[in-house]
């Protein structure tokens, strides 16, 4: 009798032994992972002479460009691969899915699309965090009007994108409304307020406003700070030449903060590119509002055609590259600034 | 004080069971002759000996059911667990479809997987890491109607024994609201239509409720109305046909089955009860749909058995309580109690042989029966449950329905249809129907030319 209630209590235990073992694993792997660091290090404290600056790069620079490589170079290469290749990816297409991505009229609208996020959201965003930065620049109690304007960027995408959905909700005049809009409409006198999400190409400019709503705050501070870092005495003596107003914005404020605006601008641009959690929460690509980002998942997770979704992941990674290139280089420009 | 005195009772031929197969692990590794090896299990556990021999093995299992769902199908194979002493290790995702075939093809299948869609298995099978039933699952297969084998085949091979099935055919409605209009639940389509008219021109209410909205998967149920026309407007052949794009959605049979669906579900003064136009069905989710029929400004929504779960807490599910559902009647009288429906199967990616154990059990018509006592909400197609284990009146509709061996029994079409059309243009396409009233004849072009060639 002894055996079987011990064997009851293991078998009843054998979740915490699971659990157990799986700790241990997690434990030993850190360990390990620990030990070869120290390892390296110990091994590259020792190593003497003229081994001793290449030896340093490549410890130091190592893991980093193997990250690199394992994480991105791969994938890219092999998404290239991929894009040339048929839904499950088991025989060459050439160039076919490329052409259907040009050719098809969902795709046109699609790129349609893409292209109005990319030039108006973050043209509005940084406008409108530009103008926000001025108003809020010498107030009183800034810091609190930034931290309200910012809050929006501690949001999800999603979690913004469903508040704004609610938003947007549309029910028939006659019955109580839940979206606040629509309520908004009718209370003006709007007496059959459109659905909104439905109203094509209104609807668009709506997914954006989520976008705008978030970045903006982003917008705000960055610049803002490009603006208090310029030198009192520029404007001062652009005071004393007489400039005044929208002079002395568009004359000193501007070009100081050239280099700011455009990192921004350009940051703004890419996250927008990358646009996805928002049109796949409000629309799901539904009613013309489909992007490049989310029709490029949608290829290839849920329509499981790996080529097609391949090709637009490359046409979008074109779309970035110059993008990203240009950002940087500002970037440098502004550190030298600096 | 009774599952104390139980388990221990249990744990006596487990822990055999451990000792012998500590004993024996190389003989047992041979497979095939487990079952001579196993130890006589005794009393409440005699009736899984012919899946004993395997004590002190683990099988791993990935489906999308997540809890309280998956703790009830955790529950109906507790006891065969414990008295075989295989031990299933079970884990719910809700990213189930995209992960699994990122686990298989990265070498990392699990032992099984429930697949709810018989165009996920085909791609499973595609990777050729799904392995054949054994012969004890095939046999158990035979319970269900013929129809559910073709569903867990692909290119003729049975893969998948059904696990569960689903029932879609059905029209939720109020049982109050129409006692105190004094509307009878129609029996025939005509019966229906004229009872919506009714409906229609009294004022009061919309005879209509619907939302396709579903996050990504928007356009689902519209997918679902349009293929219960189809069923029950031809049957089953032309519906097989449909479905494998022998005939196309530009044929007029299709065209037809959409123009009756654009009669019913995007007529002006049948929809949308309580939430707006006809373009509403669009952005309406489908769990918000059937919400006004409780605030009584709609009187029907059709919905599958699983909308049970969207009524509001307290809501009384009879056929004299708040809400109820009948069986949607054919469009034509002809065909015979067509039922559209779903279901789930039961995928393996090894052979060991305890996988075989559980993979044979879970087929049986004794785990079914199992599952249905744990808990309400869950049906199987399988002729050898017994219909007076279900508790739910819901749910025993379904069964009646799902166990008819006239039915016209057919799987939901979007699911067997390539995932490009399946889960990629017809939702698209259907979902612009609805919500840009784009014409039937575009629609299906669309469609069309979305089929994979």
């Amino acid at each position: 009798m002894p055996t079987v209630s011990a064997s009851a209590v293991q078998l009843a235990d054998s979740a915490w032994t699971d659990a157990s073992i799986k700790l241990g694993n997690s434990v030993g792997a850190i360990a390990g992972f620990l030990g070869i660091l120290l390892l390296i290090f110990f091994a590259a404290g020792r190593a003497g002479g003229r081994f001793t600056r290449p030896l340093a790069i490549a410890v130091m620079l190592g893991p980093a460009a193997l990250l690199l490589v394992v994480g991105l170079v791969v994938p890219l290469v092999r998404t290239v691969y991929l894009s040339f290749s048929n839904d499950d990816s088991t025989r060459s297409v050439g160039g076919a899915n490329y052409g259907w991505a040009l050719t098809t009229d969902s795709i046109h609208q699609v790129l349609w699309n893409t292209l109005l996020w990319l030039v108006i959201a973050p043209l509005v965003a940084t406008g409108l965090g530009l103008l926000l930065a001025l108003l809020v620049d010498r107030m009183r109690g800034q810091a609190v009007y930034k931290s309200l304007l910012f809050m929006p960027m501690a949001i999800s995408l999603v979690g913004a994108s469903i508040i704004w959905k609610f938003v947007y909700d549309a029910r028939d005049p006659a019955q109580p409304q839940i979206g606040l809009l629509s309520q908004i409409a009718i209370s003006l006198g709007w007496h059959h307020p459109p659905n909104w999400i439905l109203s094509h190409p209104l609807n668009n400019f709506l997914l954006m406003v989520v976008m705008v709503w978030v970045q903006t705050g982003f917008a705000m501070v960055v610049l803002s700070a490009a603006i208090k870092a310029i030198p009192d005495e520029i404007t001062e003596a652009a005071r004393l030449d007489g400039a005044r107003g929208f002079r002395l914005f568009r004359h000193v404020t501007v070009p100081m903060i050239r280099t700011t605006l455009v990192v921004v601008l350009t940051t703004v641009m890419i996250t927008t590119l990358k646009a996805f959690d928002i049109v796949r929460t409000m629309t799901g690509g539904n009613f013309g509002t489909q992007v490049l980002a989310n029709e490029m998942y949608s290829q290839s997770f849920v329509q499981f055609n790996v080529g097609r979704g391949s090709a637009l992941a490359v046409i979008l990674f074109l779309a970035v590259t110059p993008l990203v290139a240009y950002n940087i280089v500002q970037l440098r420009k502004e550190r030298e600034h600096r | 004080m009774t599952t104390l005195l139980r388990r221990r009772l249990l744990a006596v031929p487990a822990v055999l069971g451990l000792a012998l197969a500590a004993a024996c692990s190389n003989s047992s590794s041979g497979g095939g002759g487990g079952a001579s090896a196993a130890a006589t299990l005794t009393g409440d556990c005699a009736k899984y000996q012919p899946y004993a021999g395997h004590s002190g093995t683990k099988v791993t299992m990935f489906a999308s059911i997540l809890s309280p769902e998956s703790d009830s199908l955790e529950k109906s194979w507790a006891e065969f667990s414990s008295c075989t002493g295989i031990k299933i290790s079970y884990e719910g995702s809700n990213d189930f479809e995209s992960q699994l075939p990122v686990r298989v093809s990265g070498g990392n299948a699990p032992d099984f997987a429930i697949i709810p869609q018989p165009g996920l298995l085909a791609q499973m099978v595609k990777t050729g890491k799904v392995v054949k039933p054994p012969a004890g699952t095939v046999a158990n297969e035979d319970k269900w109607s013929p129809v559910w084998k073709t569903y867990g085949s692909v290119n003729g091979t049975f893969y998948a024994a059904p696990m569960s099935a689903n029932m879609k055919s059905l029209v939720w409605y109020s049982p109050k609201a129409f006692k105190a209009a004094g509307y009878e639940v129609p029996k025939t389509w005509a019966d229906m239509m004229t009872l919506s008219t009714k409906i229609a021109t009294s004022g009061s209410m919309k005879p209509w409720c619907g939302g396709i909205g579903s996050g990504t998967a928007t356009g689902w149920p519209a997918t679902d109305w349009v293929e219960e026309v189809v069923l029950g407007s031809y049957g089953g052949d032309v519906y097989d046909q449909w479905v494998s794009h022998q005939i196309k959605f530009s044929d007029p049979k299709i065209t037809g089955a959409m123009k009756t669906v654009a009669d019913w579900m995007q007529n002006p003064a049948f929809v949308n009860g309580g939430i707006g136009d006809v373009k509403s069905i669009a952005t309406t989710t489908f769990q918000d749909a059937g919400a006004p029929i409780l605030a009584g400004k709609c009187a029907m929504l059709q919905q599958a058995s699983f909308y049970r779960a969207q009524w509001a807490k307290g809501t009384k599910i009879s056929a004299d309580g708040d809400v109820f559902a009948f069986h949607l009647p054919a469009v034509n009288p002809q065909v015979n109690n067509p039922v559209e429906g779903g279901g789930e199967f039961l995928a393996a990616f090894s052979s060991r042989p305890e996988v075989q154990a559980v993979q044979n059990y879970l087929s049986s018509s004794d785990w079914a029966s199992s599952r249905v006592k744990v808990s309400s909400g869950w049906v199987s197609a399988n002729q050898g449950v017994d219909k007076s284990l279900y508790t739910d009146p819901i749910d025993k509709i379904s069964a009646e329905a799902l166990t008819d061996p006239a039915a016209t029994f057919r799987f939901d079409g979007s699911d067997l249809m390539p995932a490009a059309v399946g889960a990629g243009q017809e939702w698209k396409s259907f979902t612009a129907w609805f919500a840009e009233g784009q014409s039937i004849q575009k629609v299906a072009a669309d469609i069309d030319a979305a089929w994979p060639q």
